[in-house]
């Protein structure tokens, strides 16, 4: 097989880079574009799109740079855009959109291969950039993609005769990333974690989402609608049954006519509770920016690095903002304080003056009807609730100024949070001690991964109320309405209310499609200093320190490095085993002083052999003879004389006679 | 700046031994392997390391692993890509080198015969100020040119042959230094006069001349001034001379060191390099006689190219 080489020459100058690299560049910054759209502001992005779309156009029908005149005013309102909009050009989202727009504008002037070097790793460095806003699954598969281009645009700078089509040229860059993941794994595991961080983290409170330490109406209406995961729970045992699903989260006590709002009750490590039997369980919970740690009904103690109030609530004592795990124990059934002291009494039973008359007259009226019998009028009202026509609904009618009396008495129609309030206002109105209490309730069972999954969609307020000899008992009015809601979620009890994506198959898919998110949450996102620690703890090392990691990370990197070297240094063997025993012997002559020389053939160079050694001429003699005739007797030749040579030539020592 | 950079060269390759050590002149074929092939980061692979650190750093801070594990992900991409481009080397061979003609002051060509069993892409081979790049499938023929100044043996410049295959990100090369060198022939001079011809030969060219006027030409010089037609030159406004019919028969030439006398030895050998490159030019019959050797009577491309080589090779 001969080619003849079609080579390029260039003395030292600077060629400009090709059509496929530009395209490649464009690529890449529009993945970029892509990952960070998300989070720029909407015109910066459509102008951003817009010129590099030109730019592309540009370069491909009339090649060249961009002037001057039109560079320096695109920096210069780039910069000015940056800083309306945020009103300084450093932090996380100024800082990224400034970047976006600097490679957009850099390869407006990229011409030279240089240029194009320097995009394409800047374009990987704001690719990583963009996990800073979000570490999903999904969001690290397509940056991983979005380095594909800017490796290519790497490699189509060196000069290669090979032609090859765009999509072949990406392909690989893939195989490369797919060869180094092990190594990248390998590292990732082993790299010390900082216990502390080097400087100040940014702690983002714009993006809050999940519960709110108040409840106003309508609060809910964005978080129902939103199914993205909130927390995922695994139980040490079997799952409670779905009716005790409860997390309480917030207990809110005070109401103003409109909002509800927690209090601070004192802290306690040990709640006046007796319980009877208790559930293990393990929460992952997503980012939520917030202290709050939700749980699974009445927590008996609160997790480490957390502290608990009186009324159950357990804090964090830092703000969640990466997945957090946490273990903890719960009673399902128990009686809470069955003693209350007057002044949690009186706050259990504040009200605001001046509001909701018709409601005051109704709890009247029912305090009237069953006297001393609480439980008569808990039933009573649950029942108003079920057979006076009470809708559930994400879209209730908006509520006057006496909210709960227009609930009641007008509209009907509302989702947990408008039930939970107006039964709290109505058991306070009739006497009885009441609180809200917000959290999750439901979740999905992933059979597969074992495992709850909690999503935002899953909040739920609900009522607890004291009863003398009970204690703080939970009454959910919901389930008085739409038993659904409690048994199959919030999505399937406003069915026709919600898009057709949040519904039916494709919900049932994305359910079971939640393990892998686990999984990476799990295994990847949740990976912190503390679970790096206990990485050898099935191999019987309790704690791993830092020095140990080291060690352990250059020994992996060596181990990588022999794999590598290896493989870089292994070379096809001789396919011709006759020639290949041959060049063994020609190895140990060399080794004796005795250099075959290129232009000479076996037999010359076997008989100098004999010269120089004469003390070994029969043996050498003999191995020419079976060269000779393996090589050039017949055309295939007989395996006993091969195996012959072969065994002839591994005991062949050359002897050096002085 | 080139220059310093030219003086740490130098200091490197004689206080590195392994670097020197292939300076030597080598026999071909020449294979690359481990123990001649080096690799470097380059400026392009340290900016970028230094970048992967930063990113590093921050994803650590902001503990975001999913930041660390790409990092980790394009670092290792990046250490494969080092075996990678060493790989690139490794196992080439230079197989043989075939050199074309050239008289001195020309560029020589010079077909280097790579051989390699499977793809290598992107390989470059600087030679005397030049780069060129090549890619290597089975067996590949890169010609180079090399410039000459002298006649005679010129041995092959060393040379490097390199590869940042396939991300720019770490340079491998391997210096070359083949035992081999190419014949460049003497430079013929300018202009001079022709060859004295025997008596007879040239009696019988002057008969033909003036008698069939052919055409006119533009003036050559060492055309006789008694051949230019000054009244046409002055129509034109430049020298036009008067071309006769060519004898139809060629004389052959013989080419004599002898008969020059009162030149030197350069001189000589240039005059009698002009008086072959136009004997080849004519399709004349010549023969070549030097001190050393006599070459006799022939014609054609291997007759021309044994003169010029004989006359390469004068003391």
């Amino acid at each position: 097989m001969m080619a003849t080489g079609r080579t390029t020459s260039h003395r030292r100058v600077h060629a400009r880079v090709s059509e496929r690299t530009f395209d490649l560049m464009s690529l890449s910054a529009a993945f970029v574009l892509a990952v960070h759209v998300n989070h720029l502001p909407w015109l910066l992005s459509v102008a951003l799109i817009v010129a590099l779309a030109l730019r592309w156009w540009q370069r491909k029908h009339r090649p060249g740079n961009v002037p001057a005149w039109l560079k320096v005013p695109m920096l210069v309102i780039l910069v000015a855009a940056v800083i309306l909009e945020y009103g300084n050009l450093f932090g996380r989202e100024p800082g990224s959109a400034l970047a976006a727009g600097l490679l957009v504008l850099k390869l407006t002037e990229s011409e030279f291969p240089r240029d194009a070097r320097v995009a394409a790793a800047f374009a990987c460095f704001l690719l990583m950039a963009a996990l800073l806003f979000g570490q999903g699954l999904i969001a690290t598969l397509v940056v991983a993609f979005g380095l594909l281009p800017a490796l290519a645009t790497w490699r189509s700078l060196e000069p290669t005769q090979v032609p090859v089509t765009l999509p072949r040229q990406l392909l690989p860059a893939l195989v490369l990333l797919m060869a180094s993941l092990p190594l990248a794994l390998t590292a990732f595991v082993l790299v010390p974690r900082l216990s502390s961080p080097l400087w100040g983290t940014s702690n983002p409170q714009a993006a809050r989402t999940g519960l709110s330490d108040q409840m106003s109406p309508s609060d809910f209406t964005e978080l129902l609608t939103d199914d993205s995961a909130a927390m995922r729970v695994s139980f040490e045992g079997p799952p409670p049954p779905n009716g005790q699903r409860y997390f309480r989260a917030y207990v809110m006590w005070d109401y103003d006519g409109r909002d509800w709002t927690r209090l601070d009750m004192p802290a306690s490590d040990a709640l006046p509770v007796e319980a009877a039997g208790s559930i293990a369980y393990r929460i992952s919970l997503e980012p939520t920016h917030q202290h709050v740690l939700p749980t699974l009904d009445l927590p008996l103690q609160a997790p480490a690095q957390s502290h608990m109030h009186l009324d159950g609530e357990v804090f964090a004592d830092q703000s969640v903002n990466d997945v957090l795990d946490y273990t903890l124990h719960s009673a399902l059934h128990y009686r809470l304080q069955a003693e209350l002291d007057p002044a949690t009494r009186l706050r259990a039973l504040q009200l605001p003056e001046g509001f909701d008359p018709r409601t005051h007259a109704l709890a009247a009226e029912l305090r009237q009807r069953f006297a001393q019998d609480d439980a008569g009028i808990i039933q009573a009202a649950l029942r108003r609730f079920h057979d006076d026509g009470f809708s559930y609904t994400l879209t209730p009618a908006p509520l006057g100024r006496d909210a709960v009396d227009d609930f009641l008495f007008n509209t009907h129609e509302g989702f947990c949070e408008h039930y939970a309030s107006s039964f709290t206002v109505l058991m306070r109105a009739a006497g009885i001690p009441a609180r809200v209490v917000t959290g999750y309730q439901g979740g999905f069972w992933n059979a597969m991964g074992q495992y709850l999954l909690v999503r935002n969609s899953d909040a739920h307020a609900w009522s607890e109320v004291w009863l003398a000899g009970r204690g703080w008992v939970r009454v959910d009015p919901t389930a008085a309405v739409r038993p659904q809601r409690i048994n199959l979620g919030a999505s399937s009890a406003a069915s026709g209310q919600l898009p057709w994506y949040q519904s039916g198959v494709l919900e049932s898919m994305r359910n079971h499609w939640d393990i892998v998110n686990r999984w990476w949450n799990q295994g990847v996102i949740g990976f912190d200093a503390l679970r790096q620690r206990g990485l050898l703890t099935p191999f019987g090392i309790r704690e791993v320190d830092t020095g140990m990691l080291e060690k352990l990370l250059a020994a992996s990197i060596a181990l990588f490095g022999i794999v590598g070297l290896s493989w870089a240094l292994w070379r096809r063997p001789e396919s011709d085993p006759a020639l290949a025993a041959m060049r063994a012997l020609e190895r140990k002559l060399a080794g004796a002083g005795i250099a075959r020389g290129h232009s000479e053939g076996p037999q010359n160079f076997l008989r100098r052999a004999i010269r120089a050694l004469p003390g070994q001429r029969t043996e050498l003699d003999q191995l020419m003879r079976c060269y000779i005739e393996l090589r050039y007797a017949t055309v295939e030749p007989s395996p006993e004389t091969l195996r012959a040579f072969r065994l002839a030539v591994r005991n062949f020592q050359p002897h050096r006679v002085v | 700046m080139r220059a310093q950079f030219q003086r740490l060269q130098q200091w490197a390759e004689r206080r590195l031994p392994a670097l020197t050590q292939h300076r030597r002149l080598e026999e071909l074929p020449i294979e690359l392997h481990r123990q001649r092939i080096y690799i470097i980061p380059t400026g392009f692979g340290v900016a970028f390391t230094v970048l992967l650190l930063v990113m590093m750093v921050g994803s650590l801070n902001y503990s975001n692993n999913a930041a660390l594990l790409l990092t980790c992900l394009l670092g290792a991409a990046t250490s494969i890509s080092m075996l990678v481009a060493f790989r690139t080397l490794n196992g080439l061979r230079v197989h043989g080198l075939r050199a074309g003609h050239a008289t001195a002051g020309q560029p020589i060509d010079v077909t280097f015969d790579f051989q390699a069993r499977r793809l290598r892409q992107a390989v470059r081979l600087d030679i005397a100020d030049n780069s060129h790049s090549f890619d290597v499938n089975g067996r590949t023929d890169v010609t180079v040119s090399i410039p000459t100044e002298h006649r005679g043996w010129l041995a092959l410049p060393r040379c490097r042959i390199w590869t940042t295959w396939p991300l720019g990100l770490f340079r491998a090369w391997s210096w070359l230094r083949p035992h081999y060198a190419v014949l460049v022939w003497p430079r013929p001079e300018f202009a001079g006069p022709a060859p004295t011809l025997p008596e007879e030969d040239n009696r019988r060219q002057r008969l033909h001349r003036g008698e069939d006027l052919a055409s006119l030409r533009d003036y050559r010089s060492g055309d006789s001034m008694r051949h230019v037609a000054w009244k046409a030159s002055a129509r034109h406004n430049a020298l036009l001379v008067k071309d006769y019919e060519q004898p139809e028969a060629r004389q052959e030439w013989r080419l004599d060191w002898r008969h020059l006398r009162g030149l030197d030895n350069e001189a000589r050998i240039a005059r009698l390099a002009r008086w072959l490159n136009e004997a080849q030019a004519q399709g004349r019959p010549c023969s070549l006689w030097l001190p050393s050797e006599v070459i006799g009577l022939g014609s054609g491309v291997a007759h021309y190219a044994r003169c010029m080589s004989a006359l390469a090779l004068l003391p």
